[in-house]
This record gives C-alpha cells, sequence and structure tokens, in this order.
C-alpha cells in the first residue's frame, strides 16, 4: 500500500467517527429521497435527471462540510507536525486527503444508486440507461472537483469554520450564480463566460451527453486545485 | 550522529536561533535546556524536517536535512511539543496507521507494535480511544509513535511535560535505558531532568548556545561562582578588611541583616579559581580573636547558574537589539 492510500484509509475511517459526517450523508439522501418521491408519479418519464440536478445543488454545502476539516484541523492541533516529519512528501498527503473524501462522497452516493434500479423495475416500456450513467459520471465528477476546491480552502486555515465557509462560498459562485444568471438577460460575452461554469457543463451530463471538453474541464480543475494545495502545504518551507 | 552548523531561523525580523553550531555524538543523550521561547523547539522542528532554516544546515545520521529530507525522516523518531495525536483512533489503530506511514512491512509492525506497547506502558489502555486517556497516556502514545521504526535518532520535545511526578520518574528512566541504542535529544525548561537524563546539555537561550557540557562539567563551573559565608563578632570595616588579605579571595562583601544577632557580621567572600580559603579565613578570624560562628561553602544551585546565563544572553540581546532600533 502506498503512503497516499494509507492516509487515505485514516481519512475515510475518521469520518465514520465524526457526527458531522453523518449528519450531511444523512442530510443528502434524505434531500433526494424527497426529490425522487416527487418525481416517482404515474406518467412521468422514468429518469434521474432532476434528481442528479438536484444533487449538484446539495453538494454546494454539503462538500464543505466534508472537507472543511481535511488540513484545518491537522493545522489547529498541530497533528501536521507528526505527519509532516514521518518520511511522506506533500503531495502524498494531499492525494491521501482528497481520496479519503472521495471515497466517502461515494460512499454517500452509493445509496442513491437504489433509486436507479427502482425505476428500472417499475419504468414501462423501458429504462433508458444511458443518461443515467452519464448522470452518475457527472456526479461523480462535480464532487471530485468541490473536495479538491474545499481541500484547498481547508489548507488555507486553522479554523474549519472559515473553510466551511470559504468552500460554500467559491462553490456557490461557480454554481449557482451562473444558474441565476442563466435565466437572466446577457450579452454574448457573459453568455460565455457562464457556459464555462460547472452549473453548464454538469447539465450536459445528466442529458446524457459525454463531452470530452467537460470530461476535461472536471480533470484538469479538479488536479488544478490539488496542486495548488500541495504548494500551499509546501509554502512552509518558505516562510 | 547529529551535526549542527551555523544554524539560523528567522522569523521576520526576530531571529529564533541565532548561528549555533553542535554535534552529538551515537548513543548520546543530550539535554537541550533553556528558558521558554529560547529557541530550544525550533531548533528540533528544523532537525526534524519541518521547518527550513534561514541559514546554515545540520547532518542527522550522516544525512542533510535539506537535500535528504525523506532519509532524515526515515531515520529518526519525533515526539513533537504538546504531543498531538489523531484523538479519534485507538492507540493500536494508530499506532498501525504510524507504521504503516512509514512502510513497516506487517509482520515487523505487529511486533515493533506489541514491544513498544510493553515498552511504553500502554498496556492496559492499548485499545481505549486516545481521546479518552489522560495527558500522562497520551504522552506515552507519543513516546511509542516515536520508538515504533527503532530509529537512530530520537528527538523529544519537552517530553515530560504534564506528567506527573511518578510518570516522569517512569519516562525518564526509559529515556536513560534507550541510551546507547539510540542517540536522544530532549528539550526540557526543568534543571533536575538534565541531571537525571542527559550525558551531556546544551544550554540555550535567546536563541544562542550559552553553556554546553555534561552535568559534572556544568556543576564544576558552577563551584566557580560558589561563595564562602563567614559569621563572626567583629568590626565590621576591619573584617572586611583583614578577609580581603587572605590569599585566594577575590571580594569580600559584607551582607547586611543576614545575622540575627546584631553584634554579628556576615561576610560574602568569592574565592578566585581553584583556591579553596575556608581553612584560611578560619585561622584568621580565630587569630584575630573574633568569636567564629560559621564558615559555609555555598554552591551557586543550577537553577541560579541557569537564571544568570541566561538572563545575561537576554539582556544582551536587548541592548542590542536598542542599538538597532535607535
Amino acid at each position: 500500500m502506498t503512503r497516499a492510500t494509507t492516509i487515505a484509509r485514516r481519512e475515510l475511517t475518521s469520518y465514520f467517527y465524526s457526527p458531522i459526517a453523518y449528519v450531511a450523508m444523512a442530510v443528502f439522501l434524505i434531500a433526494c429521497s424527497f426529490t425522487f418521491w416527487d418525481d416517482f408519479q404515474p406518467g412521468e418519464i422514468a429518469g434521474m435527471r432532476n434528481l442528479f440536478n438536484w444533487m449538484v445543488w446539495l453538494l454546494v454545502s454539503i462538500v464543505p462540510l466534508l472537507s472543511m476539516g481535511l488540513l484545518a484541523q491537522e493545522w489547529s492541533t498541530g497533528t501536521i507536525e507528526a505527519l509532516m516529519t514521518a518520511p511522506v512528501s506533500e503531495s502524498d498527503v494531499v492525494l491521501g486527503k482528497f481520496l479519503g473524501s472521495f471515497a466517502f462522497f461515494l460512499v454517500m452516493l452509493a445509496p442513491t444508486l437504489l433509486y436507479a434500479a427502482i425505476l428500472a423495475l417499475y419504468a414501462n416500456p423501458r429504462i433508458d440507461f444511458g443518461p443515467i450513467r452519464s448522470g452518475y459520471l457527472g456526479i461523480v465528477l462535480v464532487g471530485a472537483l468541490f473536495i479538491s476546491i474545499g481541500l484547498f480552502c481547508s489548507s488555507l486555515t486553522r479554523s474549519q469554520i472559515v473553510a466551511a465557509v470559504a468552500t460554500a462560498a467559491v462553490l456557490f459562485a461557480i454554481t449557482i450564480v451562473p444558474w441565476w444568471a442563466s435565466g437572466k438577460l446577457l450579452s454574448q460575452t457573459w453568455r460565455t463566460v457562464l457556459d464555462q461554469t460547472v452549473f453548464k457543463r454538469y447539465t450536459d451530463f445528466s442529458r446524457g451527453i459525454i463531452d470530452t471538453g467537460h470530461l476535461a474541464f472536471f480533470l484538469f480543475f479538479t488536479a488544478v486545485f490539488l496542486f495548488f494545495t500541495t504548494k500551499v502545504l509546501e509554502s512552509r518551507r518558505w516562510k | 550522529m547529529i551535526a549542527v552548523r551555523e544554524l539560523t531561523k528567522a522569523y521576520g525580523q526576530t531571529l529564533a536561533v541565532d548561528h549555533i553550531s553542535f554535534e552529538v555524538p551515537r548513543g548520546q543523550i543530550v539535554g537541550f535546556l533553556g528558558p521558554n521561547g529560547a529557541g530550544k523547539s525550533t531548533t528540533l522542528k528544523i532537525l526534524t524536517c519541518y521547518l527550513p532554516p534561514t541559514s546554515g544546515g545540520a547532518t542527522v545520521n550522516g544525512f542533510d536535512i535539506f537535500h535528504e529530507s525523506e532519509k532524515v525522516r526515515e531515520t529518526l523518531g519525533y515526539l513533537p511539543e504538546n504531543c498531538p495525536l489523531y484523538t479519534e483512533m485507538k492507540v493500536r489503530e494508530y499506532l498501525d496507521y504510524r507504521g504503516r506511514l512509514r512502510k513497516m512491512p506487517r509482520a515487523q509492525r505487529l511486533r515493533r507494535i506489541d514491544y513498544v506497547i510493553e515498552r511504553c506502558w500502554l498496556g492496559p489502555v492499548h485499545h481505549k480511544t486516545i481521546s479518552h486517556l489522560s495527558k500522562g497516556y497520551r504522552q506515552r502514545v507519543g513516546l511509542a509513535d516515536a520508538l515504533l521504526h527503532n530509529p537512530a535518532v530520537l528527538i523529544l520535545d519537552e517530553p515530560t511535560i504534564g506528567l506527573d511526578p511518578a510518570q516522569i520518574r517512569e519516562t525518564r528512566k526509559l529515556i536513560r535505558d534507550l541510551a546507547g541504542h539510540h542517540t536522544v535529544v530532549l528539550s526540557t525548561h526543568i534543571l533536575p531532568e538534565v541531571e537525571a537524563t542527559c550525558d551531556r546539555a546544551i544550554v540555550i537561550a535567546a536563541g544562542r548556545i550559552v553553556a554546553q557540557g555534561s552535568p559534572d562539567e556544568l556543576r564544576a563551573s558552577r563551584r566557580l561562582t560558589a561563595r564562602v559565608l563567614v559569621e563572626c563578632r567583629g568590626p565590621r570595616s576591619e573584617v572586611q578588611a583583614a578577609l580581603n588579605r587572605v590569599s585566594g579571595v577575590s571580594t569580600v562583601e559584607i551582607l547586611d541583616g543576614q545575622s540575627a544577632d546584631a553584634q554579628y557580621v556576615v561576610a560574602a567572600l568569592r574565592p578566585k579559581d581553584g583556591y579553596d580559603i575556608r581553612e584560611e579565613v578560619a585561622r584568621i578570624v580565630i587569630q584575630r580573636g573574633w568569636p567564629l560562628r560559621e564558615v559555609r561553602l555555598e554552591h551557586a544551585t543550577l537553577e541560579e547558574f541557569f537564571v544568570q546565563v541566561t538572563a545575561n544572553q537576554a539582556m544582551a540581546r536587548s541592548t542590542q537589539e536598542v542599538q538597532v532600533a535607535s
């Protein structure tokens, strides 16, 4: 096992000791079930498009709760010192923290597969799994990007609250603000800018479109924030 | 084993560590002694590769702390100040995680975990969650973690702080037992700790080394500042003049209000290097016919020595800063 997976494993386990993680998971699943219940009616389309869009909204408030402690807590309790004086590199730590948090996100997402199974049972004549698969791919990519942004914010402060608020603000700005603006009358320039944001790119996935440009967008920016976080950890060497 | 050359660390304008150099041979226990804020922790943080030095350098086990940081970290065990731990984990779980992080093979890891649990008296709590442990047990978990991979070098930042007297004695004994197999650097601001555990002490104040040597050597150096107290009944000025003529006496000071009896004077004599002046002083006083009550050699305590050297240093530093500012 590599050092990054050792750190990831510890991080994932620690979520199961934390009440906040359970609360976040419960809120996410309950909110998802209400949306699904609303859509699961005779005559409606047997799909999960609404649910996927709703999930992104939920993640804007839930990912900050999952990511806030990743590094802020290490700074505030001083455990970072024990961690960094073991023979591990900054990138081991960042990758490990990210993977641990991402694994918890997947655990949180897993029960929603049940909805796909329920749809498959009741759909008439037949369910189209294409948009569901691409929708899941999209939500997993959005989760990865959100977590890497959260991890970055968590590396900048000792306070978990500050980390959570900062993460929520950034996620709000790249997801909900563009959604709100999309209904407004805007110039062509602003339209182009909005098309670059998470909201616009994500909705394509829930429609069943897998665009390599969108795929690259999420992977690239996830990597960028992980890279920034590594630099923040290294920065103690320049101070 | 550890070689430090001209190590300097600046936080902004303040020098936390100011060009210090020292060496620690293999198997020795060295105490880093100094008041709070003297630069002890900073030096240890640099040696463990947590912080980089501003200038100067150091090698641990032959590896450079800056260029071969990972090699250095493999060979050393570190107990940070205040012993930070993941409190939601159980003791054995935490040690297992630390062992995995150091890539110890499974069989060796399990054997070493059993060993350090026994060695650090963690047996009764090894299945407990760390947040439920007392400060003393937590400190031992930190120590167990530092020992886990059987490192050649152990760096312990205030290993006995927060422990009760019985635990302090146990911990010191444990550290003593480690000598020979491990090279140990520990920091403390408690003097008896150095006497009890260390082969050598390095006294640091305001970022500089102000004294170093074995506890015996330090004790020898404090004998230099020892004084002889003489209590006799005689005219004040004559007593002072007579004692001043004794060979080997460098200064004589009459202490007021020291004697319960107003007729008696108490004189404090500073002997010159290597002189024992007690017999000569007694002879002179008797010869003059002054009733003699006491001739006593008073060792300056190590405490006093410590306060003196560190206070001098701090004062020198603050005048320097004033000069720089003006």
